[in-house]
């Protein structure tokens, strides 16, 4: 007796979120049912092996056929096939979407071409994330970036019109999106220390100054793309380091105002030009898209470090930053105040969020 | 020229990608009524067309109006090549026809193609202007509302039910024309379902007809059924029962009387005399004298009580282990085994005219096989039907009925209702059923199908000798079936046999006669269990009690019935599902040869049914089944029985004896010792299932039994007397070979089987029960969380095996796995309880068995569930005895009536149709729900600018603006889709059903020949059965409702041919559309007028109340 059909279809389509889960996680049938056996369900429930299979397979092909709405979530919302609660749309929705920060990490900033799915094996092997996953993870990501990649108007709200993807969620998928569209290099093995939330803080801080919907609501690919004049204009910073009596006055500002306040004050006294000389550098190589890419491992290698090796408590670095972009205020020969402060708005932010072992 | 339709093409939605090179579609409409046709423009390069097309307008008459489906069909233009079809949509615009249902049917309709499947939807709109037509020789029969509903509707009261209404219409199957060798298979089924389409809306016509002869005004119970007869044809049928309804009109009356009458009850003392005579007048017509009339034993019998009781015992103080006193006998061989196959086989060789006399008096095998001797003398002279044979006379006679006046009618005495008003009942006098096995022959003239109402005919006339035989004078919770392999065909009718109560039944009987009810004769909540025939004539042996309830007429022992419990029906403990599952083999064979080999089998599948009924119910120490239904299924090489029933205690019966094993061969030690270890496991699955039932029943005494106490209450007090009455069994003590034992004699390896499988049957997972009737008894307290579900199986039987054992067990497994996965997935709801179990059994190939089940899960309030029986038997004798109009309509008010006084807490209302959603907190899901709302929200005030594709879909789509206008509206609203619920019972818990829109009779077919590509056999029938889903949705919520009663899957034909990677599938769907309102809502606006307006928006449906 073997079975040829076995289907169940409910008015309102029953969704289990375990096997969801599974599905989700890229598990065959087979190994679903296998966890889902040692979860001990069938000893909470008294069901067999065989009920469990069938039940597994039933939601699996639910899911299966759900996927293609998925992939357009407001369809899941128009449609009239399943008959789901809007509570667990939203569910289904943010679950599809969801993804694994190991997976993340390894291919933020990476171009989301076919290139970059064919190493998904390798990233698959190395994070121990099932190759279906990996996929599923991959083309959302992929998916959403095509969609609002040359949109107008905010990111995260194109993301969250389009998605139906809860705020957090959005920002994250901005994220992302910001960064494969940068294609911020993120994988060097000196950045392997920060988190995706690091990254996407940063991404949210740039967007929010950097892009050209900073200044214009009312452009294409406002929140993609950073807003290249003000890339072109970071160039004139470079007079804060150029000009040795600018670097002196700047410094002295600095080490006047901060004299006793600061542990490693010595420390950053000895170093300041050299920090200085790092951040304005950043700032006067973003003109080319090669340096920008370059731009975490720069801050890293230029800032992050030098401040790790003297021992800078974070709350050093923060009085430090302060009252470095601050200064530059009472610098009188400096003519590109706003300049600045669009830079180094930012770059403290980030610089802040990236200081961690 | 008495119509004018009117229908309206709004705009398309994820339409599919017709042309390759744009990726878009341009889109046109033909939309076809009649011959007509009319075509809106071609909305070129895009998935979400917005044609807004004008009015289009079709003068025709209203007999087209019944008989055709508007006919709208997607298509994509083409400059070069011929249009492309992308779908159509079949809408029937009968609801529209009669004036209390939809005004107008506007709504996004799924765009369905059989080979696709939905291919995105359309947005229509349809109006119908009548007018008065009142010529008497019309052939339309607008106006008469039908409803699938076994039981009185809602929001109706029955003046008169006039009876039985039956029809069929036959016609050649295009998937049998010669044009199907050269059309696509697309182009064949549509002309299948439209074909079908017609006939149903022509066979609805013709019943209306006669309902209108009749002067009723409504069909109830409407069961519509296609016969796929292949290669003969296709025949569509109908039967139902003729009302004349009342609105009830007022809904500020009409609520506080029906919403909670449980309140009301309280109010009322409970009364000796629960007929406050306020308005007697009115031809009184005693019952008694009817009841006289109907059944003159009845009074004879009270007369002659003691002396009776034993003559009736001793015939069965020898227990004969085959003797069936099953109750359900006169179809059921009443004869011993060995005679059958020497009756069978005089009678295939003697003359169809030697065995008249013996027909009537019901012995089903001299039945089957002379109407199938019949059948091939027929065919043979090719003579009408009829003629020939010895039941020429009254044959004819009938033939004429059937065209003859209303009142002719009534000579089938039948009601398709299984649940009736109070009153309306007598008595019952148990099941009757009819088979008769058929060859097909082609149906020559389609204007004439009178072979086919021959047969139906001979059956039914069948069915009524077999009431007569058990003194009642109708057959209620009547129903047919077929079961039809290559040219052989079962045809089978059941019902149960009934004492009714004719005041419902006569033209012009004033309502006052009300108050004749039967209290003087008949205690409430017994009355129908007792005998209606003659106690010294009886047509079966039974075993006869005075009633446990009265003590003054007698009981049977056990009853079988195929209504729905009464709900004054006293239940002690809870009622639960009883399977009876059979397999026989049978040979291969040609024509009359096949259907003689089938005769033969049939009378032992049904001996063995019911013995194996009997067995678990005593098993689970109950004495009376509801519901019963048994389906015969025939196959190449085998027959299937499958028979399923609700068990339950009735108050009024005997407890039921037990079971008793006796060996054959006493002398082995070691197998006697097996034996008493069975017998033990079997006194304690009795004792077992009397806890998990609550069976409890009193123990009555001796004074008791001699002088019968009037008033039930205070009969009810005397418990736990002890009992020495002779003819009850108080313990479960079966040494002594009682009387009440029912005997399993264990002589082989068969037998050993059988007791097997009776302890085999698992008991539901705790906090699941399951029934087959519409409400489960001892359960009372429902919460509106209900999911209807639709489970398919089919396993391949390995041809090595196919012993019959080996078949039943497989079977057996098939049904108990498929109950198991039942509970697994639905465990979430627990407590629940599956109501309304529908088992469907088909054999579509050799060695192929497919069962399909259909039923719906509530659940209940545990808390509440404790309730004693005795208080729910109070209550509804209460309930029973009060004596107000509104009783009138119906008795299952009493379990969603509880409600109201339980309130639960309105969150749980949002989320009511969250079925499945247990498992994330409450807070959780308000989240989500609240962020969808939020983001749209947002995305109205979000920047637009040059928007592209995916942008595009929310600019088309009206529906979809209109929604996020409408944002303020509650949380509910935030679906774009309203919600649609689909329930087969005839009410939907903690909510009231205002308003009727119409009948909804679906049928689809769905071919594939990318089997694989679509998940196999699974993946496509389970898109397949949720697109009828979606579609039965999108109609009812087009008709401006919320939810399917009565929803009920008539076919479900599946077929498979994996080497060629095809697969084809025909389902049938028919339900009510209503509109209902929550209670909790209702009690908030009861003030106001109660309208829809909580209730979730439907895209684009206007909700009309």
């Amino acid at each position: 007796m073997t079975s040829e059909l076995d289907i169940f279809v409910g008015n309102t389509t029953l969704i289990d979120e375990d096997v969801y889960r599974l599905w989700l996680d890229g598990y065959s049938v087979s190994d679903a049912v296998a966890l889902r056996v040692r979860s001990g369900i069938l000893e909470q429930t008294g069901a067999t092996a065989a009920v469990l299979q069938s039940d597994t397979m039933d939601h699996y092909r639910t899911f299966h056929m759900l996927e293609r709405l998925l992939h357009a979530p407001p369809k899941l919302l128009h449609q009239l096939i399943f008959q789901i609660p809007p509570s667990r749309q939203a569910l289904l929705i943010e679950r599809y979407y969801a993804f694994d920060e190991a997976f993340v990490r390894e291919v933020l900033g990476k171009k989301l071409s076919k290139g970059t799915k064919k190493d998904l094996d390798d990233i698959s092997t190395k994070t121990g994330i099932t190759l279906k996953s990996c996929r599923r993870q991959f083309d959302n990501f992929k998916r959403v970036f095509k969609v609002v990649e040359e949109m107008r108007g905010s990111l995260v709200d194109n993301i969250q019109q389009h998605f139906l993807l809860s705020d957090r969620l959005s920002r994250d998928y901005a994220a992302i999106v910001f960064f494969a569209n940068n294609r911020f290099e993120t994988g060097k093995k000196k950045l392997q220390y920060l988190s995706f939330g690091d990254f996407a803080f940063c991404a949210e801080l740039m967007i929010q100054n950097w892009t050209l919907g900073a200044v214009d609501s009312q452009v294409d690919d406002m929140d993609v793309d950073l807003d290249k004049e003000f890339l072109q204009d970071l160039k004139e910073l470079k007079v804060l380091v150029a000009d040795k009596d600018l670097l002196d006055l700047h410094k002295s500002l600095v080490c006047t105002t901060l004299r006793g306040k600061l542990s490693i004050f010595s420390e950053m006294e000895a170093n300041f030009k050299n920090l200085s000389r790092g951040l304005v550098n950043v700032a006067a190589k973003l003109t080319h898209s090669k340096d920008v890419r370059d731009l975490f491992v720069d801050l890293v290698e230029k800032f992050v470090e030098p401040c790790r090796s003297d021992h800078w408590p974070l709350n050093d670095v923060r009085l430090f930053l302060n009252q470095y972009s601050a200064s530059v205020h009472s610098l009188d020969g400096f003519r590109h105040q706003a300049l600045w402060d669009r830079y180094m708005g930012t770059l403290r932010g980030c610089l802040l969020r990236l200081y961690h072992d | 020229m008495p119509g004018k339709l009117k229908v309206k093409i709004v705009a398309g939605r994820h339409l599919p990608v017709m042309d390759r090179a744009s990726d878009l579609t341009d889109a046109f409409v033909e939309v076809k009524f009649g011959n007509t046709t009319f075509k809106t423009d071609v909305y070129l390069k895009s998935l979400n067309p917005q044609w807004n097309s004008e009015w289009f307008k079709f003068e025709v008459d209203d007999e087209d109006l019944q008989d055709e489906p508007l006919q709208i069909t997607v298509l994509d233009h083409d400059t070069y090549s011929a249009n492309d079809a992308i779908g159509k949509v079949y809408i029937d615009i009968d609801p529209l026809l009669y004036s209390e249902a939809a005004t107008v049917i506007s709504g996004w309709f799924p765009i369905y193609d059989t080979i696709h499947g939905i291919r995105g939807e359309i947005n229509v709109i349809v109006k119908v202007d009548l007018f008065n037509d009142l010529n008497r020789f019309r052939q339309s029969s607008c106006g008469v509302k039908f409803f699938c509903t076994t039981s009185i509707p809602k929001c109706y009261r029955a003046v008169i039910i006039h009876g039985f209404v039956e029809e069929l219409v036959v016609n050649e199957d295009p998937e049998y024309q010669w044009i199907d060798r050269i059309r696509t298979p697309r182009a064949s089924n549509e002309a299948r379902q439209r074909l079908i389409s017609l006939m149903s809306g022509e066979l609805q016509r013709k019943i209306g007809l006669k309902v209108l002869e009749m002067r009723g005004n409504a069909v109830v119970g409407y069961l519509q059924c296609f016969d796929l007869e292949g290669e003969s044809g296709l025949v569509v049928r109908a039967i139902g029962t003729a009302c004349t309804l009342d609105k009830l009109s007022s809904p500020a009356a009409f609520l506080p009387a029906c919403n909670s009458p449980s309140k009301e009850m309280k109010e009322i003392p409970f009364n000796e005399d629960p007929n406050p005579n306020t308005h007697s007048s009115g031809p009184s017509t005693p019952l008694k004298n009817q009841t006289y009339s109907f059944s003159p034993s009845k009074s004879y019998s009270r007369q002659s009580s003691s002396s009776d009781t034993d003559l009736s015992l001793t015939p069965k103080t020898a227990p004969s282990p085959q003797g069936p006193r099953i109750y359900l006998c006169p179809s059921s061989p009443p004869l011993s085994c060995g005679s059958l196959h020497l009756k069978k086989s005089c009678l295939l060789l003697s003359d169809s005219s030697l065995a008249p006399h013996h027909c009537s008096l019901g012995s089903p095998v001299l039945r089957k096989s002379v109407s199938f001797s019949e059948e091939l003398f027929l065919a043979a002279s090719g003579m009408g039907s009829g003629s020939a044979g010895k039941e020429g006379g009254p044959f004819k006679a009938l033939l004429r009925q059937q065209t003859q006046s209303a009142l002719e009618q009534r000579e089938f005495p039948f009601f398709t209702l299984t649940v009736f008003p109070p009153g309306f009942l007598v008595h019952v006098g148990g099941v009757v059923s009819a088979r008769s096995v058929k060859l097909l022959d082609r149906i020559h003239n389609p204007d004439e199908p009178e072979t086919r109402d021959a047969w139906w005919a001979e059956i039914r006339q069948e069915i009524k000798s077999h009431a007569k035989a058990l003194g009642c004078h109708a057959v209620v919770g009547y129903s047919e079936s077929t079961s039809i392999c290559e040219e052989v065909c079962i045809l089978s009718a059941s019902g149960t046999a009934a004492v009714l109560n004719p005041r419902f039944l006569q033209d012009g009987t004033v309502e006052g006669c009300l108050e004749q009810r039967l209290e003087e004769n008949l205690p409430v909540g017994c009355g129908f269990c007792h005998i209606p025939y003659d106690e010294l004539n009886m047509p079966f042996p039974a075993h006869l009690t005075y009633c446990y309830n009265c003590r003054k007429q007698k009981v049977p022992d056990v009853l079988f019935t195929t209504i729905d419990l009464p709900t004054d029906a006293m239940v002690i403990g809870k009622g639960c599902l009883i399977q009876a599952r059979l397999c026989r083999l049978k040979k291969k064979a040609q024509a009359e040869a096949n259907a003689t080999a089938i005769s033969n089998l049939l009378p032992f599948m049904e001996y063995e049914v019911h013995t194996q009924l009997m067995n678990k119910l005593k098993l689970k120490g109950m004495n009376a089944l509801f519901g019963l239904r048994i389906q015969i299924t025939v196959g190449e090489n085998m027959l299937m029985g499958l028979a399923s029933a609700t068990g339950v205690y009735l108050a009024a019966l005997p407890a039921p004896g037990g079971i008793q094993i006796a060996g054959k061969t006493p002398n082995d030690g070691s197998y006697e010792q097996h034996i008493s270890h069975m017998q033990k496991k079997i006194n304690d699955t009795i004792a077992k299932n009397r806890e998990l039932y609550e069976i409890n029943p009193p123990e009555i005494s001796e004074e008791v039994i001699g002088s019968p106490i009037p008033e039930p209450r205070q009969r009810s007090r005397l418990l736990r007397s002890q009992s020495e009455s002779s003819d009850e069994v108080t313990e479960l003590d079966l040494s002594h070979g009682k009387k009440d034992a029912f005997v399993l004699e264990i002589d082989d390896t068969d037998a050993l089987e059988d007791v097997h499988s009776l302890l085999t049957d698992v008991p539901p997972p705790p906090g699941f029960y399951s029934c087959n009737t519409e409400i489960m008894p001892g359960i009372n307290n429902w919460t509106s969380e209900i999911q209807m579900f639709t489970s398919v199986r089919v396993i391949r039987l390995s041809s090595l095996n196919l012993t019959n054992q080996a078949l039943n067990k497989n079977f057996n497994d098939l049904c108990e796995n498929l109950l198991k996965s039942l509970y697994f997935k639905l465990r979430s709801m627990i407590p629940c309880c599956l109501c309304h179990v529908n088992f469907t059994v088909s054999l579509p190939e050799d060695e192929l068995i497919q069962v399909t089940v259909t039923a719906v899960a509530i659940t209940f309030d545990k808390n509440q569930a404790l309730q004693t029986t005795k208080a729910h038997i109070e209550k509804s004798l209460q309930r029973a005895s009060a004596d107000t109009e509104e009783l009138l309509q119906f008795p299952l008010e009493l379990c969603s009536d509880s409600l109201p006084s339980h309130p639960f807490p309105p969150a749980k209302e949002h989320l009511e149709s969250a079925s499945s959603n247990s498992g994330i907190p409450a807070a959780q899901r308000d989240r989500c729900s609240s962020w969808i709302e939020l983001i749209k929200l947002k995305a109205q005030t979000i920047r637009r600018g040059s928007i592209k594709t995916t942008v595009t879909v929310e600019k088309a789509n009206p529906m979809g603006e209109g929604n996020f206008r409408n944002r303020s509206a509650p949380p509910c609203a935030s679906s774009t889709v309203g919600v649609v619920k689909m329930t087969p019972l005839s009410f939907i818990p903690g909510a009231k059903i205002t308003k009727y829109l119409g009948i909804i009779n679906m049928f689809f077919i769905r071919e594939t020949t990318s089997l694989r590509e679509e998940g196999g056999v699974s993946g496509f029938l389970h898109a397949f059965i949720a697109e009828v889903f979606a579609m039965v949705r999108a109609h009812v919520a087009a008709l401006g409702g919320n939810a399917v009663v009565s929803y009920i899957m008539k076919q479900c034909v599946f077929m498979e041919n994996p080497n060629k990677n095809q697969a084809q599938c025909l389902i049938n769907v028919s339900g009510d559309a209503v509109v209902f309102v929550r209670e909790s809502d209702l009690e908030v606006a009861s003030v106001q007028q109660p309208t829809a307006n909580c209730q979730p928006l439907c895209a684009g449906g206007e909700v009309t109340t």
